[in-house]
C-alpha cells in the first residue's frame, strides 16, 4: 500500500505526517511526538471529534448556551449529534459543567454545558 | 470618583490585567465593559483549543473567559457591565455611560486600555457592486449564530481563511448551512493548518488559494457571489471567474486594534499595527497609561493575550506605587528585513529581570532560517526557524546581559540559516 498524507489535528503545531500500512502495523514519519501515531492509528480507522455547539436557552441573558460533547464522537456521527443536540431547551441558571444531555444517542458521551448563565 | 486603576475592557485582556494588579496589592480597580456581560470575544468562540499553554488542557472560549471570570469575582473586583466608555484623556479622566449611572466621570491614578479589536469590514475592501443584504463579517455572523440564536444564511461564500473564517465554515455547516467554498487571496492560508483538516476538509469543503471575490449579486439579498483567481500581484485573471449561487458572503479578512480612545488620550500610535507603542511594561507613550492584548498587537492565541495583560497589569501596580521606572533611559527595537513588527518598541533594561521577550510579525512565508536579533552589529540572540509565516507570532527570549544597556537600538530581521 503506498503511504497515505496526512496532518495532525492534536496540538495548533499540526505536522504533516505520512503513513504506510504494512499488514496490521502503521507506520508512521514525520510526526513531532508521539500523539501524532496514536492519532494516525484513530484517524485511519475510527475518526472522532470533539463537538461543540449551543443549545436554546430561556430566562438568560443570551438565546444560546454554548455546549460541548464530554469526550469526542465518531466524526460519521457529527450530525446526528447536531440534530439531537438540536431538539433541546434549557432553562437558565445553567453552570459550567452541567451535563445537559447523558449519554446522547447511546455513544458514552454526555453534552456538557461550557458556560454559566445566570437567570435574569 | 476616584480610582487606582481603571480596566477599559473586559475580555481576556483586561481580566488578566485587572487580576494581575490586585495579585500587586493594588485595591481600588474598576473594569469597565461595554457588553453584557464579561468575557469579551471568547464568549462566541464556542469552539475549542484555547488554555493549551495557559492551564495546560483544551478548554472552549466560554469556558477560558468563565475561568478569569470566577477569579474576578472571587478577587471582588469592581466591574461595570452595559458601560460604554465615551472619552479618556491625558489627565487619566474616564468618562462612561450605562444605563444605571447615567454619564460617569473617573479619576484614575492608572488605566489599562484593553480594547481589543475590530474586523476589518467590507468597506476596506473595496469589492464593487450593489449592497443586498446577506453579507457580513465572520465574528459578527459568529456572534448572531452562537449568543442570539439566529442563523444567518442557507449557501455561504466566505472571503478569506482566517481561523475565523474556517471555524465559521464548520459552524455553518453543522447548522445545516452548506458552504460553497472558502476564497483566499494570499496562496497560503492565514489560519491554523489543524483548523483547516477539521474546519473544511472533515466537511469536503474547497479552499481556493490566491481567490478573491469580484463581483457580488443581488439587490435586496445576495443571490450570488463571483470569484476570480487573483495573479502574483493580487490582481484578478480575466476569464477565470466562477460565479457561486449563495445567500450569504462571510468575510473573514483580518483584524484591526480599537484604538479610537487610545487616540483621543493623545497615546503615541504604531503605524505598523495600527496600536499603540509601547514599552517592555506595556507602558505607553502617557505616563500611567497601560495597554494590552489585541488594542496592541493582534495576537493568535489568547493565552499570549494573557501573559502580556499580566505583564500590564503588574506595571500599572508598580506604577501606581511608585516602583516603576517611568524615565529611565530607553532602547528601541526596529524590525528589519522579512519582520513586520516587534513588540515592545521601546526597552527600559531598569524594568526588566533576566530577560526580555521581543514578540514579531514576519512580512512572507520563509522556511529554514533564522530569526536574529542585533545591537550594535552584533548578535544577541538568534533562533533556527524551520517554517514562519505572517499568521504565526513569533519570540524571542533575550538574556539580558546580551543587552549593552549604553548601546544602540535592537534590530530584528530574518537571514538565511
Amino acid at each position: 500500500m503506498k503511504a497515505q498524507e496526512l496532518i495532525c489535528i492534536v496540538c495548533p503545531i499540526g505536522c504533516h505526517m505520512s503513513v504506510e500500512k504494512k499488514g496490521e502495523d502503521y507506520t508512521v514519519t514525520g510526526n513531532g511526538c508521539p500523539r501524532g501515531i496514536a492519532y494516525t492509528k484513530k484517524e485511519l480507522t475510527a475518526p472522532s471529534r470533539t463537538l461543540t455547539t449551543t443549545v436554546k436557552i430561556s430566562h438568560s441573558n443570551f438565546r444560546r448556551l454554548p455546549v460541548k460533547t464530554s469526550s469526542e464522537v465518531p466524526k460519521e456521527r457529527l450530525f446526528d449529534v447536531m440534530e439531537e443536540i438540536n431538539t433541546l431547551t434549557v432553562e437558565a441558571p445553567i453552570k459550567m459543567g452541567d451535563i445537559i444531555l447523558k449519554d446522547v444517542l447511546g455513544l458514552g458521551v454526555d453534552i456538557v454545558s461550557s458556560k454559566n448563565m445566570p437567570r435574569v | 470618583m476616584q480610582y487606582e486603576l481603571v480596566v477599559i475592557g473586559g475580555g481576556p485582556a483586561g481580566l488578566a490585567a485587572a487580576l494581575e494588579a490586585r495579585k500587586e496589592g493594588i485595591a481600588k480597580i474598576v473594569i469597565l465593559e461595554r457588553d453584557k456581560e464579561l468575557g469579551g470575544i471568547l464568549q462566541q468562540c464556542i469552539h475549542n483549543g484555547f488554555g493549551l499553554h495557559q492551564f495546560k488542557e483544551e478548554l472552549t472560549g466560554p469556558e477560558y473567559a468563565g475561568r478569569f471570570i470566577e477569579m474576578v469575582q472571587k478577587e471582588g473586583i469592581e466591574y461595570k457591565l452595559g458601560a460604554m466608555v465615551v472619552s479618556v484623556n491625558g489627565e487619566k479622566e474616564i468618562a462612561y455611560v450605562n444605563a444605571e449611572d447615567g454619564l460617569v466621570t473617573l479619576q484614575a491614578k492608572a488605566i489599562v486600555l484593553a480594547m481589543g479589536c475590530r474586523e476589518r469590514p467590507r468597506g476596506a475592501l473595496s469589492i464593487p457592486g450593489p449592497r443586498p443584504a446577506g453579507i457580513f463579517t465572520a465574528g459578527t455572523a459568529q456572534r448572531f449564530v452562537n449568543m442570539e440564536g439566529k442563523m444567518i444564511g442557507k449557501r455561504v461564500v466566505i472571503l478569506g481563511s482566517g481561523d475565523i473564517g474556517l471555524i465559521m465554515a464548520r459552524r455553518m455547516t453543522l447548522e445545516g448551512a452548506k458552504v460553497e467554498v472558502v476564497a483566499e487571496l494570499m496562496p497560503y492560508s492565514g489560519g491554523l493548518t489543524r483548523n483547516i483538516v477539521q474546519c473544511l476538509e472533515d466537511f469536503n469543503i474547497p479552499l481556493k488559494l490566491s481567490h478573491t471575490v469580484t463581483e457580488i449579486h443581488g439587490t435586496d439579498r445576495v443571490t450570488g457571489v463571483t470569484i476570480a483567481k487573483v495573479d502574483a500581484n493580487r490582481k484578478s485573471i480575466h476569464g477565470t471567474q466562477v460565479t457561486y449561487e449563495c445567500d450569504t458572503l462571510l468575510l473573514s479578512v483580518g483584524l484591526v486594534p480599537e484604538n479610537e480612545l487610545s487616540e483621543q488620550a493623545g497615546v503615541e500610535m504604531s503605524r505598523v499595527t495600527a496600536g499603540p507603542i509601547v514599552n517592555e511594561s506595556m507602558a505607553t507613550s502617557i505616563e500611567g497609561i497601560f495597554a494590552c492584548g489585541n488594542v496592541v498587537h493582534v495576537h493568535d492565541l489568547v493565552d499570549f493575550v494573557t501573559k502580556e495583560s499580566q505583564r500590564a497589569g503588574a506595571a500599572a501596580a508598580r506604577y501606581i506605587q511608585k516602583r516603576l521606572t517611568v524615565s529611565g533611559e530607553s532602547i528601541h527595537t526596529e524590525p528589519k528585513h522579512g519582520v513586520r513588527y516587534v513588540i515592545p518598541n521601546t526597552i527600559d533594561l531598569s524594568n526588566v529581570g533576566e530577560s526580555i521577550e521581543l514578540f514579531m510579525r514576519v512580512t512572507d512565508i520563509f522556511r529554514d532560517v533564522k530569526l536574529v536579533a542585533m545591537q550594535d552589529g552584533k548578535v544577541i540572540r538568534e533562533v533556527t526557524k524551520k517554517h514562519l509565516a505572517p499568521g504565526e507570532m513569533e519570540k524571542l527570549v533575550i538574556p539580558i546581559k546580551n543587552i549593552l544597556s549604553t548601546g544602540g537600538e535592537i534590530t530584528v530581521m530574518v537571514k538565511e540559516a
